[in-house]
């Protein structure tokens, strides 16, 4: 059957927040504006300097990923305001959970790029450490970590309860938890159960919705007759929309979310509308399912252009600004480019330590299968499996 | 000492494994102030609070999701499954995260998680409510499956379980909840992932799990009558499989049949058999037999004794293999 190919066949009464039109100039808000009045010229520039970033480090992903240094690369232009946006007013202290394109978030949470670089060599199916930088590792089949972001804050809300019980309530302020997915993820189930039970509990948990308009080759009116935000409501919780290539309303809304959290007055969702502007993934195809036109009409409104003019034009950022920027960002690839070409190939041998966190006869037995059946070589460099080369088989 | 059933056994080792951490908590469907369609865990709420036994939403992912979250955070989530047939709503969850995250986080990501589930047939119930999935999760590396067959077992193997660091599913065989048995409260029977032989005999074995033990004993005893000295392993295990324990046995009596509720094709059965086949090929004196269910839906209770092996059909593969 075919689907509907465009979005908005139920009008939705719920208004999308905007503080930065195309231009770039500022638009009032009566909900959101009060949330950025304390945003100084040196936050813009930190935030343009992390698009930016980002932006860079996603072109050398493509690059290398062309080069067969990659395995797969996952292209995220145009969602750089949604991500970091959202990722900037968070606390250390807040917990995110992102899916696989959320490099931005990785990284404004300090994930280096080479690090983050090593799960698309096919070095790791990880990557950071989740601890340091309180950001759970990718999961990429789709909508799983919903429910994982709700179980994590309810455990924060039993942590305070515990607390409270022992008579020694914490002190610090409540954290919040980011749940982030897309479009195409909104429609599995677990993303359903997750609502409702974030709901149940009253889990301090943020559903942060980048909707950018393609789930591979499907787009979103095939996933949602209505934003996804409105979906909130059923829920029995708030839903806003957001300009979600609006560096400035997305900041505002995670701001005002997270303080809704904060005040025990959770879950929220935030739907960013945005555009993936690449593929899908280094093997997609954009041609074959969308139009040029399309591409072009996003194009216009590109996330990093509309902050750039507004700090050209509001404050009066001087070209030089732009251009050490850009200059650092080329460093920053080059030598992310080193790191991931100077990176040590993984031994397969080692796969067999981390599957069980307690002694496992049968994984032990295997292993020493292996080493068996490997040292029988003569020559242990001729060996398959041992990456010797390459991003590995 | 205690002479309990397997539900109140389970019960007593649930609220002591929360006794003695207070970060176990248990969630699930209707497991709060009902106590559980099974009543398994009846008492608990009102002992712990509402805070400890999540009487959760009715969605298996949103239960074992959420379980993972609280993993992460510190918590050691103990999840009622409410019938075997109903756990494939979680099934990704169990295989895509539960099990993965140990090794996708190369160890830095623990996943304390005990996933119970109540299954088995001959309870004469309706589509789904008799099921016997281990296989189906065993095929999985990062999961630890465990099954009780008795009192003791059902008490320790729970506390065993929420202890261990690993995702741990616990079969629980609910035909037998209302078996009773002695539990030694004093300590536990040792490693939870390894068979014990509790039957001697020399001439032929029988290993066989959860609602089976009974079963395999009846068969021994039966065949004692006409002479037949057979033993019978409770495997207990089933990920990791104690395959050095069943190797032994069958080293000593020459013969062995694997029983399970779930269907042969594509069963345990099939990877015990292989392994013994493998490691104790001149022992053999037959071809291993398995007995187990049929390529087939379970059936509607009234025809499932058909289905699932009982006394006679085990009987009849010792007939079968002694016949060699």
């Amino acid at each position: 059957m075919e689907s509907r190919s465009h979005a908005g066949v139920v009008e939705s009464t719920l208004p999308k927040h905007q503080l930065l039109d195309e231009r770039g100039a500022v638009t009032e808000d009566d909900l959101l504006s009060p949330y950025t009045q304390d945003i100084t010229v040196d936050d813009l520039q930190h935030l343009y300097r992390s698009m930016t970033k980002a932006r860079r480090v996603d072109e050398e992903g493509t690059s290398l990923q062309r080069q067969g240094q990659l395995v797969l690369w996952v292209p995220l232009k145009g969602q750089e305001a949604a991500q970091i946006g959202s990722t900037w007013p968070t606390r250390p202290t807040d917990r995110l959970y992102p899916s696989y394109r959320e490099h931005a978030v990785a990284f404004e949470r300090g994930v280096e790029p080479s690090e983050l670089m090593r799960y698309f060599r096919g070095h790791t199916a990880g990557g950071w450490d989740p601890e340091k930088h309180n950001l759970n590792l990718y999961t990429v089949v789709l909508g799983s970590q919903a429910p994982h972001a709700v179980g994590y804050a309810m455990g924060t809300a039993l942590d305070r309860k515990a607390a409270e019980d022992a008579g020694t309530p914490l002190e610090t302020e409540p954290e919040a938890v980011v749940a982030y997915f897309g479009d195409g993820a909104s429609t599995e189930g677990e993303v359903h159960e997750s609502m409702v039970f974030a709901a149940s509990y009253d889990a301090p948990v943020l559903f942060f919705i980048q909707n950018n308009q393609w789930a591979i080759s499907v787009p979103f009116a095939t996933q949602s007759r209505v934003p996804l935000a409105t979906r909130a409501a059923g829920y029995g919780f708030e839903g806003l929309r957001v300009d979600g290539n609006d560096i400035l309303a997305v900041v505002a809304a995670t701001r005002y979310a997270l303080a809704k959290i904060r005040r025990g007055e959770g879950p929220v969702l935030i739907e960013a509308e945005t555009y993936r502007m690449g593929a899908h993934t280094t093997a997609d195809d954009p041609t074959k399912y969308r139009k040029r036109e399309e591409e072009d009409q996003w194009g216009l409104l590109d996330p990093i252009e509309r902050l750039k003019e507004h700090l050209r034009t509001a404050h009066g950022v001087a070209d030089s600004f732009f251009e050490t920027v850009a200059q650092e960002n080329d460093d920053l690839a080059r030598r992310m480019r080193a790191d991931v070409l100077a990176m040590t190939p993984p031994e397969f041998v080692d796969r067999f330590e981390h599957v069980y966190a307690e002694p496992h006869a049968l994984v032990a037995a295997e292993r020493a299968e292996y080493l068996e059946y490997q040292a029988g070589f003569e020559d242990a460099s001729d060996v398959h499996g041992t990456a010797a080369e390459g991003v590995g088989a | 000492m205690s002479r309990l059933t397997i539900a109140k056994a389970i019960t007593a080792g649930l609220a002591r494994a929360m006794d003695e951490d207070p970060k176990v908590m248990l969630m699930g469907e209707d497991i709060g102030s009902l106590g559980g369609v099974y009543r398994v865990t009846e008492g608990l709420k009102a002992r712990f609070g509402a805070h400890r036994v999540l009487d959760s939403p009715l969605g298996e992912a949103g239960i074992v999701g959420t379980a993972v979250g609280l993993a992460q955070r510190g918590y050691r989530p103990v999840c009622e499954i409410q019938f075997d047939g109903f756990v494939f709503p979680a099934f990704n969850q169990i295989t895509t995260q539960v099990a993965k995250l140990h090794a996708r986080s190369e160890g830095r990501m623990k996943m304390p998680m005990t996933i119970r589930i109540p299954y088995g047939g001959v309870i004469g119930s309706v589509e789904h409510h008799s099921e016997s999935p281990e296989a189906l999760f065993a095929h999985t590396a990062g999961l630890r499956i465990i099954t009780p067959s008795n009192a003791n077992d059902a008490y320790w193997m729970e506390q065993q379980a929420i202890a261990c660091d690993d995702p741990v599913i616990i079969f629980e065989p609910k035909r037998r909840y209302w078996l009773k048995g002695e539990v030694d409260e004093s300590a536990p029977p040792g490693d939870p992932f390894s068979a014990s032989v509790i039957r001697e005999g020399r001439d032929a074995t029988i290993v066989a799990w959860g609602p089976l033990v009974p079963v395999a004993l009846a068969a021994a005893n039966a065949a004692a009558e006409d002479g037949r000295s057979v033993e019978v392993v409770d495997l207990r295990s089933i990920s990791p499989i104690d395959i050095d324990t069943i190797t032994a046995s069958v080293r000593k009596t020459g013969r062995l049949v694997i029983a399970h509720e779930a269907p042969t094709f594509g069963g345990i059965g099939g990877e015990i058999a292989a392994r013994v086949t493998e490691q104790a090929f001149y022992s053999l004196e037959a071809p291993v037999l398995r007995v187990g269910a049929f390529h087939l839906p379970y059936p509607p209770a009234a025809v499932e004794e058909h289905y699932v092996p009982d006394l006679d059909r085990v009987l009849d593969a010792l007939d079968r293999t002694f016949a060699y």
